[in-house]
C-alpha cells in the first residue's frame, strides 16, 4: 500500500486552495496534491502516494547511486573475465 | 521509465547479489518492514538468489494486514446506513470482516467508492451537501499525510458532512515490539523507504543504539532491496548499528517536515490495536477531539463492535517475523486469497499472499 512511485510533473494547478498537478507515468496521466512538495515545479519528478507528492525526487542522488553501482557492475564483469582469462583459478 | 526501469537493471541485481555473496561470512536474518518489499522480493524471486546465509523475514508493514477486524466492521456497520457514501482505497474494499465485506454489501445496495485520493471523497461531501460521506483512513506515516489533509481541507471549507474512520499505525513502536518479543531472530531491518521519506531518519536512531541494531531505510525495486540488503549486511559483518540510508533518492534525513505538521494538526497519537500482534502502546494515530465532528467512529457511535480472530491463525508471529506462512496448518488449505482467514493472506501485499501467488510453499 505504501507503493509511490514517480512521476514528471506537466502542469500545475490550484482547486479550493490546494496546489495540484498533473502528472505523467511514462504516459499514464493523474493527478497529485503538490500541498507537501511546494518547491515541485513542472518538470520535476514527484514520488507519489494516494494522490499526494511525498518529496520531489532527487535526480542528483538517482544519478550519483546509478553511476555507483554501475562501477561495481563494471568491476564485477572485468574480475569474472580475468577469471576466465588466465584459465588458472584454484 | 526514467528513475524506474534502470533499478529494475538485472546487471546492477547480479552484481548486488555477488557483492552480498562476498560480504556474508555467517547467517543473519534481517527483517523488511514493508509488505510492498516482502511483495517485491517473492515477485522478482530475491529471497532464492541470496546466498544461503540470509533468511528474510516479513515485517507488520501492510496497513490492509494490520487493521483490526472491529475497525472493519465498524466501517461496513456505518456503510450499511441509509444516505451514507462510505470512500476507501481499492485494497480495503475486498478485506472481509467477520461477516460481510465491503464489496458485497454494496452489491446489496449500499454506496460504497472505491477512491484514489482521499480528495475524491473531500469532493463527494462537497457535491453531497444531503450525504454523509465516509472515508476509512488506515495506513502508515506515508498515507496519514494525504488522509490528514483531507480532513484539514474539509474543516476548512466547513464540510460537516465529511468524516473519516482512522485506523491509523506508526511504524517505530512496532518495530520496538518485534525486538523485545521473546524469540525475536531480526538482527537488521529494511525500513520502509516511502514511511521515511515523511518521518526522516533520525527518529530511528534511538531504537537502533538501544537495541544495538543497523535500520537501513530501502526503496522498492529489486537493485533497490538489493541494495539495502548490501548495506545492512556489510554493518552486521563489522558489529555496527545505526542508520544508514540506501534510499537517497527519495528519502532526506528530515523526511517532509510539512507533511508532519499536518499530520499533528489532526491526528494525534493513541494505543492501537494491531491485527493479529495486539495492543500496541502508543502505535496509532486518532483524530483529534477538537476534529470530532469529522470523526466517523463518534459520529456514527459504533464503538461498541468488538470481534475475534480465528484461533489457527499465526499472522501475529508471522507479522512478527517469529514464522513463516507455510509453517501455518492452513496454509493454503483452508486459508487462501480467495477465502482469507487471517490478516496476513488478506492483502496482496501480506506475507501468506505472497507466498502463496509465488508458489513459496516449501517449508523455510
Ligand atoms: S495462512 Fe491464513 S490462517 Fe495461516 S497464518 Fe496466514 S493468514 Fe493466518
Amino acid at each position: 500500500m505504501c507503493l509511490a512511485i514517480p512521476g514528471k510533473i506537466l502542469k500545475i494547478d490550484t482547486d479550493h486552495d490546494l496546489p495540484m498537478a498533473v502528472i505523467d507515468y511514462a504516459g499514464a496521466r493523474n493527478e497529485a496534491c503538490l500541498a507537501y512538495t511546494p518547491e515541485a515545479q513542472v518538470g520535476d519528478y514527484v514520488i507519489v502516494h494516494a494522490g499526494f507528492a511525498l518529496q520531489v525526487l532527487n535526480e542528483d542522488e538517482a544519478r550519483a547511486s546509478l553511476e555507483e553501482l554501475t562501477r561495481l557492475s563494471a568491476l564485477m564483469e572485468a574480475d569474472a573475465e580475468d577469471d576466465s582469462g588466465s584459465g588458472a583459478t584454484p | 521509465m526514467k528513475y524506474l526501469a534502470e533499478f529494475r537493471d538485472p546487471k546492477l541485481a547480479r552484481a548486488l547479489l555477488d557483492e552480498i555473496a562476498g560480504a556474508v561470512t555467517r547467517p543473519w536474518t534481517i527483517m523488511e518492514i514493508c509488505g510492498g518489499q516482502t511483495h517485491a522480493i517473492m515477485r522478482h524471486g530475491l529471497d532464492q538468489l541470496l546466498p544461503d546465509g540470509i533468511t528474510l523475514v516479513h515485517g507488520p508493514g501492510c496497513p490492509v494486514c494490520v487493521t483490526p477486524l472491529e475497525t472493519i466492521d465498524r466501517a461496513l456497520a456505518i456503510a450499511a446506513r441509509p444516505g451514507v457514501i462510505f470512500t476507501s482505497f481499492g485494497d480495503m474494499l475486498r478485506v472481509p470482516g467477520s461477516r460481510d465485506d465491503l464489496l458485497r454489501i454494496k452489491s446489496h445496495g449500499a454506496d460504497v467508492r472505491m477512491v484514489y485520493s482521499p480528495l475524491e471523497a473531500v469532493k463527494l461531501a462537497r457535491e453531497n451537501p444531503d450525504r454523509q460521506v465516509v472515508f476509512l483512513a488506515v495506513g502508515f506515516e506515508t498515507t496519514a499525510p494525504g488522509n490528514a489533509m483531507a480532513l484539514k481541507q474539509a474543516a476548512a471549507e466547513g464540510l460537516a458532512n465529511f468524516s473519516e474512520i482512522t485506523s491509523h499505525v506508526l511504524v517505530p513502536p512496532a518495530m520496538e515490539a518485534i525486538l523485545t518479543a521473546p524469540g525475536n531472530r531480526v538482527q537488521g531491518f529494511l525500513a520502509a523507504g516511502h514511511v521515511c521519506a515523511i518521518m526522516g531518519t533520525t527518529q530511528y536512531e534511538p531504537l537502533a543504539a538501544r537495541h544495538g541494531v543497523p535500520v537501513v531505510p530501502t526503496g522498492f525495486e529489486p537493485v533497490d532491496i538489493l541494495r539495502g540488503i548490501l548495506q545492512t549486511v556489510r554493518m552486521l559483518e563489522k558489529g555496527e548499528h545505526g542508520v544508514v540510508n540506501a534510499y537517497g533518492r527519495v528519502v532526506r534525513s528530515e523526511g517532509n517536515p510539512a507533511a508532519r505538521a499536518v499530520v499533528d494538526q489532526v491526528y494525534t497519537v493513541c494505543d492501537r490495536k494491531w491485527r493479529g500482534i495486539g495492543m500496541i502502546p502508543r502505535s496509532g494515530l486518532r483524530i483529534r477531539d477538537e476534529l470530532a465532528v469529522h470523526d466517523a467512529e463518534k459520529k456514527f457511535a459504533v464503538n461498541g463492535i468488538t470481534t475475534a480472530e480465528p484461533t489457527v491463525c499465526i499472522a501475529g508471529k508471522i507479522l512478527q517475523g517469529l514464522k513463516k506462512p507455510p509453517e501455518c496448518p492452513a496454509f493454503g488449505k483452508e486459508c487462501t486469497p480467495l477465502h482469507p482467514l487471517g490478516a496476513t493472506m488478506v492483502s496482496s501485499e501480506g506475507a501468506c499472499a505472497a507466498y502463496h501467488k509465488y508458489a513459496r510453499k516449501g517449508l523455510p
